[in-house]
């Protein structure tokens, strides 16, 4: 399988503080890769990183990205490439309508690949089933973008906005922090369905239970800033049991 | 003193010429506002009121005054249509300070409806007007005065009891001048009990010469009748705008204003409204969006004088490049207002660290039983919400205009008129663009 992504030896700070330390990575085409651990291990600044997050300096390293130099691009361009992050804590826009926003989000891509802006029509209609496949409640489709929408409703429109943009590369950063039980399987149900066979996920989490609706390939333990260990599926089991400290003592 | 000795000489060698083609009303306040002016002068830097709007320099260029009444070129305002898309007006133009008919197409306005030159009809019909000229004005500031000493025309709009007015009525307001020029403008607004008007004023003036206008609008609405104004301005870096709006409220009135300032040089719009009656409830809202080195102060006052009255406001201000800002709410709650209700609220956006804004919200209650709020917050667009926005794919500067947009949108969501919000929300988002090129005319019609 193709490389998707490869990450060599990166380093990151945020206000002149080292978070990263080396990390390397190489997702392939058709992956889905969980990166669990303890707080404060880098988990959030990694995936601000990738999408090229303004606070954070890149000090080393690389990001080969669909055989481009990742950290090159600008963060919009990064989107247009098909990299997508679901954010730990979605933003409030107030003002802004879902609609309007992805229709600019929409057509900024469109024009990014050369094609003409989709019409109205046919906008609409995309959105509907967008929105049915998340079960987006089409009234919370014309508020402002997560104002005053519940923690469960903001994961869904991240997941919602994910199905309107079809990106090639996901990163979930805990989506499933804040979801109770149901809210979780909709949300998770979501990017299942999304799955293709040539698109692959980085699924950030601390718990178990993601998992068991979103099955990883591969799963890595990250701790002070750099990936300590790397296993199959078995490992979140283990963690689960045994949690983090026995590899804290290891390193 | 500064330079208004100067104004005041221009006025004693030319008093004749002033007073001769006018109707005696307008002559009479006049004299009486000229005694006020020369105590006063014009307000000083120092002044409480004026710190962050130096009024006096901006009448220190040597303007022209058309105190002759030679008319500018005729027929050349009717290239500034005007028009909104869907929405047909009742059409009056005011070019500097003159009265000009429009073509409305053998439209009439209802029977008893007046539309006219204001010395016209003082000259015609002086009972008529002598109960309501310079009532409010008359307790005015210096500017106020200056408007009243100089003035020679505006408009007259007048509405007889128990008429609604279905068709928004359109003032165009216009500044023609090869030369440096100030226009003293006057408005009188009067509707009668349980009468009803949408007004919509454009504010317009392209020339590259210096211009100063001041504007006087004196607003009567009687028991139970309501009035909507909307207010465009649309003017150049060259203009100078010094706007007053008094309004007397009676008893159950409405009054809604919206005031939207586009584009424009350096501007003073000063509101006071009077809640002369129970019952009465106004609404007055302001946008302002500065780029360059514009100046855009607004300063109200709203004066609840009995009880049981509600009012609301909301000004905001999004300030770019070396642009400044100068907002004033004053909410008086008099004793024995009770049941007073008013709200006020003032947002402002500097988007450079050049722009400045001076935010002055003022609360004076004497009443024990009433509900009232303020709040008024300064800052920079959400970092955070571009980034995310970024992330999905929209380009920096489209989000950055995203949400300026989204953030002026709150105020012309107040306007009563759907076809005219509609052009507003459209000429803002070009506004952010940098894509408000004129037309032969102004952008409403665009």
């Amino acid at each position: 399988m193709e490389n998707l992504l490869e990450i060599k030896n990166l380093h990151a700070t945020i206000d002149g503080k080292e978070i990263l330390k080396g990390i390397n990575l190489t997702v392939k085409a058709g992956e889905v890769h969980a990166i669990m651990g303890p707080n404060g291990s880098g988990k959030s600044t990694l995936s601000n990183v990738l999408v090229g997050h303004p606070a954070y300096t890149v000090t080393e390293g690389e990001v080969i990205y669909k055989g481009k130099n990742l950290l090159e691009l600008a963060p919009e361009d990064r989107s247009h490439e098909g990299l997508f992050l679901s954010f730990q804590y979605p933003v409030e826009i107030p003002g802004v309508s879902i609609t309007n926003f992805m229709r600019a989000a929409v057509n900024a891509k469109r024009q990014y690949l050369g094609l003409e802006p989709m019409n109205a029509t046919e906008f609409l209609k995309m959105m509907r089933e967008k929105r049915a496949l998340v079960n987006l409640d089409s009234k919370l489709a014309n508020r402002s973008v997560n104002e005053g929408f519940s923690g469960g409703e903001k994961k869904r429109n991240e997941i919602f906005q994910m199905a309107v943009l079809e990106p090639t590369l996901s990163i979930l950063d805990e989506t499933d922090s804040g979801l109770d039980i149901d809210a979780l399987r909709i949300v998770a149900e979501g990017v299942n369905k999304l799955k293709r066979e040539d698109t692959s996920s980085i699924v950030i989490t601390h718990y178990q239970r993601l998992l068991d609706y979103i099955k990883p390939d591969i799963v890595h333990v990250l701790y002070n800033g750099k990936i300590v260990k790397t296993a199959g599926p078995e490992l979140v089991m283990e963690l689960e049991e045994r949690g983090y400290d026995w590899i804290k003592n290891e390193n | 003193m500064g330079n208004e000795k100067e104004y005041i000489a221009i006025f004693d060698s030319h008093r004749e010429l002033i007073d001769k083609p006018c109707a005696r009303l307008l002559n009479t306040e006049r004299a009486k506002a000229l005694e006020i002016f020369k105590s006063s002068g014009f307000p000083g830097p120092k002044e409480e009121n004026w710190l962050h709007t130096n009024v006096a320099k901006r009448f220190a260029t040597d303007y022209g005054m058309n105190l002759g009444r030679v008319m500018a070129e005729t027929g050349s305002h009717d290239i500034f249509i005007c028009d909104v898309p869907n929405l047909n007006t009742h059409k009056a133009y005011i070019v500097n300070d003159s009265f000009r008919a429009a073509d409305n197409k053998g439209k009439s306005l209802p029977q008893g409806v007046i539309l006219d030159s204001l010395n016209e009809i003082a000259k015609k019909n002086p009972t008529l007007l002598e109960p309501y000229y310079n009532r409010l004005a008359g307790d005015g500031d210096s500017i106020a005065q200056f408007n009243t000493t100089f003035t020679q025309d505006g408009i007259v709009l007048y509405i007889p009891k128990n008429t609604t007015v279905e068709e928004t009525i359109q003032i165009v307001a216009l500044l023609q001048s090869n030369v440096e020029m100030m226009s003293n403008r006057r408005l009188l607004i009067i509707l009668e009990e349980n009468s009803k008007a949408s007004l919509l004023l454009c504010d317009h003036s392209s020339l590259q010469k210096q211009t100063l206008s001041t504007q006087v609008t004196e607003i009567f609405i009687g028991r139970g009748a309501s009035l909507d104004m909307y207010e465009v301005e649309e003017t150049a870096l060259t203009n100078t705008r010094l706007g007053h709006i008094f309004v007397h409220q009676d008893r159950d009135s409405r009054f809604k204003h919206s005031n939207i300032t586009l584009t424009n040089g350096f501007t003073r719009n000063y509101v006071e409204v009077r809640l002369e009656g129970e019952g009465a409830e106004t609404s007055i809202n302001g946008l302002a969006i500065g780029d360059k080195k514009q100046h855009i102060d607004n300063r109200t006052i709203v004066d609840h004088k009995v009880s049981h009255c509600t009012s609301n406001e909301l000004y905001k201000y999004i300030l770019d490049e070396e642009s400044t800002g100068v907002f004033a709410g004053r909410m008086l709650i008099r004793p024995g207002a009770q049941h007073s209700v008013s709200e006020q609220t003032n947002r402002n956006l500097c988007l450079t660290s050049c722009a400045h804004m001076y935010a002055q919200p003022q609360l004076e209650i004497y009443a024990d039983d009433v509900k009232c709020s303020h709040g008024s917050t300064v800052g920079q667009l959400d970092e955070n919400a571009l980034f995310y926005m970024q992330q999905r794919g929209v380009p920096a500067d489209e989000a950055r205009h995203l949400l300026m947009y989204a953030f002026a949108g709150e105020v012309i969501e107040h306007i009563g008129i759907e076809a005219l919000r509609d052009r507003l929300h459209m000429l803002v988002e070009k506004r952010f663009r940098g894509e408000l090129n004129r037309c032969k005319g102004c952008n409403l019609c665009k």
